[in-house]
């Protein structure tokens, strides 16, 4: 019978020396879910994905991966997952269709037989298919890395930083392609340190130091900021942000975008902030309240580690 | 008008039949933050390579810090400073090391050395990790210290090319915040991001499409010309548009 979840992440510790890189991280991923980890390099997220690939073993704790166990059955494991490391893992001195070919033979599966699941990816770099992979453009290469980690019909599918160094067109669309294989039931754990894309993701986790520091869907995680929070802005933005801070009742201040985003504290007032900065010579300011967002949420979480 | 430390004029880069930089014309001035954005693809690293004197343009002209694009490279490369998100310290040096290394390499005194040493771990908070291999520092901490041993020598114009990918949010902030108080001492920075809310931070903003410059300007004059509400969606406007994509 099927596990329930996915996957299913108790204590799970990994340390390097002294360092916890994977530091009592306890998570589950339903079937069928898209979940983000969310988090900047050095977070534990690639540690994470090697000891749920079966890459590493873990010092403390346990995990399952589609109803197996990491360590005692990490056979079953790497016949059910499809692995996109960070790093472009493909053979460069093989050709588009032959890395493709390659990968299907490891698993002792046709590239026929599973065409249907690749080939609204495979399609957009088949003009390309005898082209070395080396060669192929970033974007492209992804697709490759993409269509590699799916040719075994994988039931969980682990995508680390997928969209790294890639422009914001292009992550828009890559994350239309997983919302793809979503829909065909493919159960999805994927890291990006762009918060934005936490809201494409069903639940996510921010993780920071080896720690998860939230965990929930991206609506539920924003509600969690409690904080009264405005929007800034004026005309010497940097000016405006050195001042806001030194402003009473003002928690903290700090660059979002086109505005500052400031939290207020006990004794702030929207109308003696605009006094005080009127009287430091800033006098085109405007302040609204604002809806947090994700990073707003992570960032009050990291300072609170 | 304060003066300008970048200007370009139809400049090119053709690699056999490929145009990679199509016609770019545009100045910075001092102590400007020019966001240089584009698509994967698009040309921008090639454009930064001229125009930090890595490449010779196939024609056009142009002057950085006072030198000719087409001719001076080397000069230019003396008096500009350089960070990467891929590479920029030696992670086998101790931050000291790395100072002094580049110090060396831009030619400063041994007390020149010393003294900006003791300022960058001062302002970096770093003194206690002075003696620390680079490798072993957090990510944001070392992009931190790559800026300061970049801007060193005390360059007119920094290249940051994608300073702040995989960053922390919170670090990504500090690193803005080194970026304008360089900008407010007279410091010009030249920079590429794939966060767009990091164009917005930006004096002004240019687009690269397919090679040429789509769109340049400062981020409010962009969002109206676009009818957009932020960088992101003027970006997403220019760059679908583009034939020669990733």
């Amino acid at each position: 019978m099927a596990a329930q979840n996915a996957i299913e992440i108790y204590g799970l510790t990994k340390r390097y020396g002294s360092l916890a890189a994977v530091d009592h991280i306890t998570f589950t991923v339903g079937r069928g879910e898209l979940f983000g980890l969310i988090g900047p390099d050095g977070a534990g997220k690639t540690t994470l994905f090697r000891l749920l690939a079966t890459l590493l073993n873990p010092d403390e704790g346990t995990a399952t991966v589609d109803g197996f166990d990491i360590v005692k059955q990490y056979r079953e494991i790497r016949q059910r997952v499809g692995y996109m490391p960070g790093r472009f893992s493909l053979y460069p001195d093989l050709s588009v269709a032959e890395n493709l070919d390659f990968f299907a033979a490891l698993f002792g599966v046709s590239v026929k037989e599973n065409y249907d699941l690749i080939a609204p990816i495979y399609r957009q770099i088949e003009p390309f298919r005898k082209r070395r992979a080396g060669k192929l453009s970033g974007g492209m290469k992804q697709k490759l890395a993409l269509c590699c980690a799916l040719i075994h019909r994988p039931s969980v599918l682990f995508l680390d930083e997928p969209t790294t160094g890639v422009d914001a067109v292009s992550r828009g669309e890559f994350w239309d392609m997983l919302f793809e294989l979503k829909r065909k039931g493919i159960s999805i754990l994927v890291s990006t340190p762009y918060m934005d894309e936490a809201c494409r993701c069903d639940r996510i986790a921010l993780v920071n130091g080896g720690k998860v520091l939230g965990i929930d869907t991206p609506d539920g995680i924003v509600r969690r900021f409690d904080e009264p929070l405005y929007a800034l802005s004026g005309n010497d933005m940097y000016g405006l942000l050195v001042e806001a801070r030194r402003a009473k009742g003002v928690k903290e201040c700090y660059p979002f975008g086109a505005v500052h985003h400031l939290v207020a504290g006990e004794d702030f007032a929207v109308g003696s902030l605009v006094d005080y900065l009127a009287r430091q010579g800033f006098s085109d300011v405007s302040v609204c309240r604002v809806q947090a967002g994700i990073e707003d949420v992570f960032m009050k979480l990291m300072q609170h580690e | 008008m304060s003066e300008v430390i970048i200007t370009v004029k139809d400049l090119c880069k053709c690699f056999g039949d490929f145009t990679a930089v199509d016609h770019i014309t545009f100045d910075v001035r001092r102590g400007e933050i020019f966001g240089f954005l584009g698509a994967n693809g698009a040309g921008k690293t090639t454009a930064m390579r001229m125009l930090c004197g890595l490449s010779y343009p196939t024609s056009g002209s142009g002057t950085v810090a006072g030198f000719d694009v087409m001719t001076q490279g080397e000069e230019i490369k003396r008096h500009i400073g350089y960070m990467s998100q891929k590479f920029s310290l030696y992670d086998d040096l101790t931050v000291r090391e790395n100072i002094r290394l580049y110090a060396g390499i831009y030619g400063l005194s041994r007390y020149e050395t010393l003294r900006r040493t003791v300022t960058v771990l001062n302002r970096l908070h770093f003194r206690s990790e002075a003696n620390t291999l680079v490798g072993s520092l957090p990510l944001g901490w070392k992009q931190k210290l790559a800026f300061s041993v970049a801007t060193l020598h005390r360059p007119e114009v920094v290249f940051l090319d994608e300073p702040t990918g995989g960053v922390d949010p919170v670090t990504r902030r500090q690193f803005w915040e080194m970026i304008y108080e360089a900008a407010s001492g007279g410091t010009t920075v030249f920079v590429t991001t794939h966060y767009m809310d990091e164009a917005e931070y930006c004096s002004r903003v240019s687009i690269m499409v397919d090679g040429k410059i789509e769109a340049l300007g400062s981020p409010a004059e962009l969002k109206r010309q676009y009818a957009a509400e932020s960088m992101d969606e003027v970006f997403r406007i220019l760059a679908r548009g583009a034939k020669r994509r990733e």
